[in-house]
């Protein structure tokens, strides 16, 4: 029976007002490269600050490495959080620590391990990003893409079980692309880390994802290995895959029609351009 | 418009009363935790950073109160001859009252307003997340340290601020009006007493202590991650510090005096 390391159960979520998830069900296979694509806005970056235990749903269980993660204690949270790894869509290193700082950073809170080792382990995964010479400087020192790549060094310090990915693709150029890309198809095969991958480069996610699941609107819209979500004919996953701009997934945020904005339709509270007359 | 008006009293009572609980519960986990001996090198990093670095500030304030007290003493205490108890004037107004706040209000200035925007960036650049993620506590790692550095640094700022001010009252008092030395620090000795005086102004900086650096805390840890959230919160950390001083200053004087 295969293991999953996230299960989602009937979760919803909402921000203020705005539906995000409702009742959204899922599971990532442990072990496994699992991709989570969709339009902007739809929540990916939420979805992982769920896993992550960072907000609450409101309704639902989310299951992490087999814990309820809402349920447990504060230092359970934190005591499971040393077995996972999280790239932001920032970066988020620390900006008053240098880049080898922030890689070993998980490795002096976390291990015993003494000042030496510590510093084969952070030149070991600086060396796998390309950045072992930059290890000096601060992350100010940086261009965004570089950034991210040591951000991914410090995600990976620990070998943890999962990882999660927020938009790892972007900023990078080509080389670096492809390094990376298949640095976390690498981890996942030879650590057996189970990757969790939030991206909007279909190209990229379906090469290197066993799995990969499209939101749209608050609800899974296809899923399935990279093959199958190919030869599916639902009209929403082909617009998305081939990138179309109409079709059933919507572009536009919800706004009312254009023409009401443009010439400023009165008792309407959601005009935004209002006439001058 | 009358219910108009109640809703927004309504709104900004409800928004008042839940921004207290969350303050009272960033305390709370601030100091209801396991002592780790890890934090020790922070909290030094602390005093440091906003005890040390405001010496300059503290010691150049101080000396320019205490030369005015002084003078503005000496101006009024020669008309009757009681020039003698300058010494003594300069030293109670600055250990009981001016010590203690205007270096708390100094203090909510300088350190209070970078702590608050060290961490409301933090917060908006997602580091405060990503430490969560890396399994360490922000509270424990970022938030605790620096609330012991500032509840520690205060009342020495303070008393080093008293210590100039006496110092600078004495150079313009005898070293350039001429008041006798010898009744300028004996009127001094004896009339100001360590439980009665001191002290008295000790607990005053150690309340505002308590009170600016959960404030500055507080408003950074809360603060909107934007460049317009972190603006408010310095200026509101400012703000409410110096407010707070003032009104409990009132307060503390008054149960000290047993009025």
């Amino acid at each position: 029976m295969t293991r999953n390391s996230i299960v989602f159960d009937n979760v919803s979520y909402n921000f203020g007002k705005k539906e995000i998830f409702k009742n959204l069900s899922f599971e990532v296979p442990a072990g496994q490269t699992v991709g989570i694509m969709g339009p902007s806005g739809t929540g990916k970056t939420t979805l992982l600050r769920l896993m992550g235990g960072q907000i609450q749903p409101d309704n639902g269980t989310i299951l992490v490495e087999g814990k309820d993660i809402n349920k447990i204690k504060r230092a359970e949270l934190f005591e499971l959080r040393k077995c996972l790894g999280m790239l932001f869509q920032s970066g988020a290193l620390f900006s008053d620590l240098t880049v080898f700082e922030n890689v070993a950073f998980p490795l002096k809170e976390h291990t015993r391990l003494n000042g030496e080792m510590i510093r084969y382990l952070v030149l070991i995964k600086l060396n796998s990003v390309g950045l072992r010479g930059a290890a000096h400087l601060f992350p100010r020192e940086l261009s965004g893409g570089m950034q991210r790549r040591v951000a991914l060094a410090r995600a990976m310090a620990l070998d943890p079980k999962l990882i999660m990915y927020d938009e790892p693709f972007t900023g990078l150029d080509p080389i670096a692309l492809g390094v990376i890309s298949n640095l976390i198809k690498d981890v996942g095969s030879v650590y057996e880390c189970t990757n969790v991958i939030v991206s909007h480069d279909i190209e990229e996610t379906a090469r290197i994802s066993n799995l990969l699941y499209v939101l749209s609107e608050g609800e899974i819209i296809g899923q399935g290995s990279p093959q199958d979500l190919k030869k599916d004919d639902s009209p929403r996953l082909k617009q998305f895959l081939n990138g179309l701009p109409d079709g059933p997934v919507p572009f536009h945020y919800p706004a009312p029609e254009y023409l009401d904005s443009l010439i400023g339709v009165k008792n309407t509270k959601r005009t935004i351009i209002k006439r001058d007359d | 418009m009358l219910i108009h008006a109640l809703r927004r009293i309504g709104r900004f009572g409800f928004e008042m009363l839940s921004s207290m609980g969350r303050a009272l519960r960033l305390l709370s986990s601030a100091l209801i935790r396991r002592p780790d001996h890890r934090n020790i090198p922070l909290i030094i990093g602390q005093i440091y950073q906003l005890g040390v670095l405001s010496i300059l500030i503290i010691v150049c304030s101080g000396f320019a109160i205490g030369a005015v007290l002084a003078l503005q003493g000496y101006t009024q205490l020669v008309r009757v001859g009681s020039e003698s108890a300058l010494g003594l004037g300069v030293a109670l107004v600055l250990v009981m009252e001016i010590g203690p706040v205007v270096s708390a209000l100094l203090f909510a200035g300088r350190a209070g307003s970078a702590v608050t925007a060290e961490i409301g960036l933090m917060k908006a650049t997602e580091q405060l997340a990503s430490m969560e993620m890396i399994g360490v506590d922000p509270i424990s790692r970022i938030i605790a340290p620096r609330f012991w550095g500032g509840f520690i640094v205060l009342p020495l700022l303070a008393l080093m601020f008293s210590v100039v001010g006496i110092w600078a009252g004495s150079l313009v008092a005898v070293d350039w009006l001429g008041v006798y030395s010898g009744s300028f620090w004996s009127v001094m000795e004896q009339g100001v007493d360590f439980f009665d005086h001191v002290m008295k102004g000790i607990i005053k900086s150690i309340v505002f202590g308590f009170v600016v650096i959960w404030i500055s805390l507080y408003q950074g840890y809360d603060s909107l991650p934007t460049s317009e959230g972190l603006s408010k919160a310095t200026t509101n950390t400012v703000v409410f510090s110096s407010v707070w001083i003032l009104v409990l200053d009132f307060f503390l004087t008054l149960m000290m005096f047993e009025l």
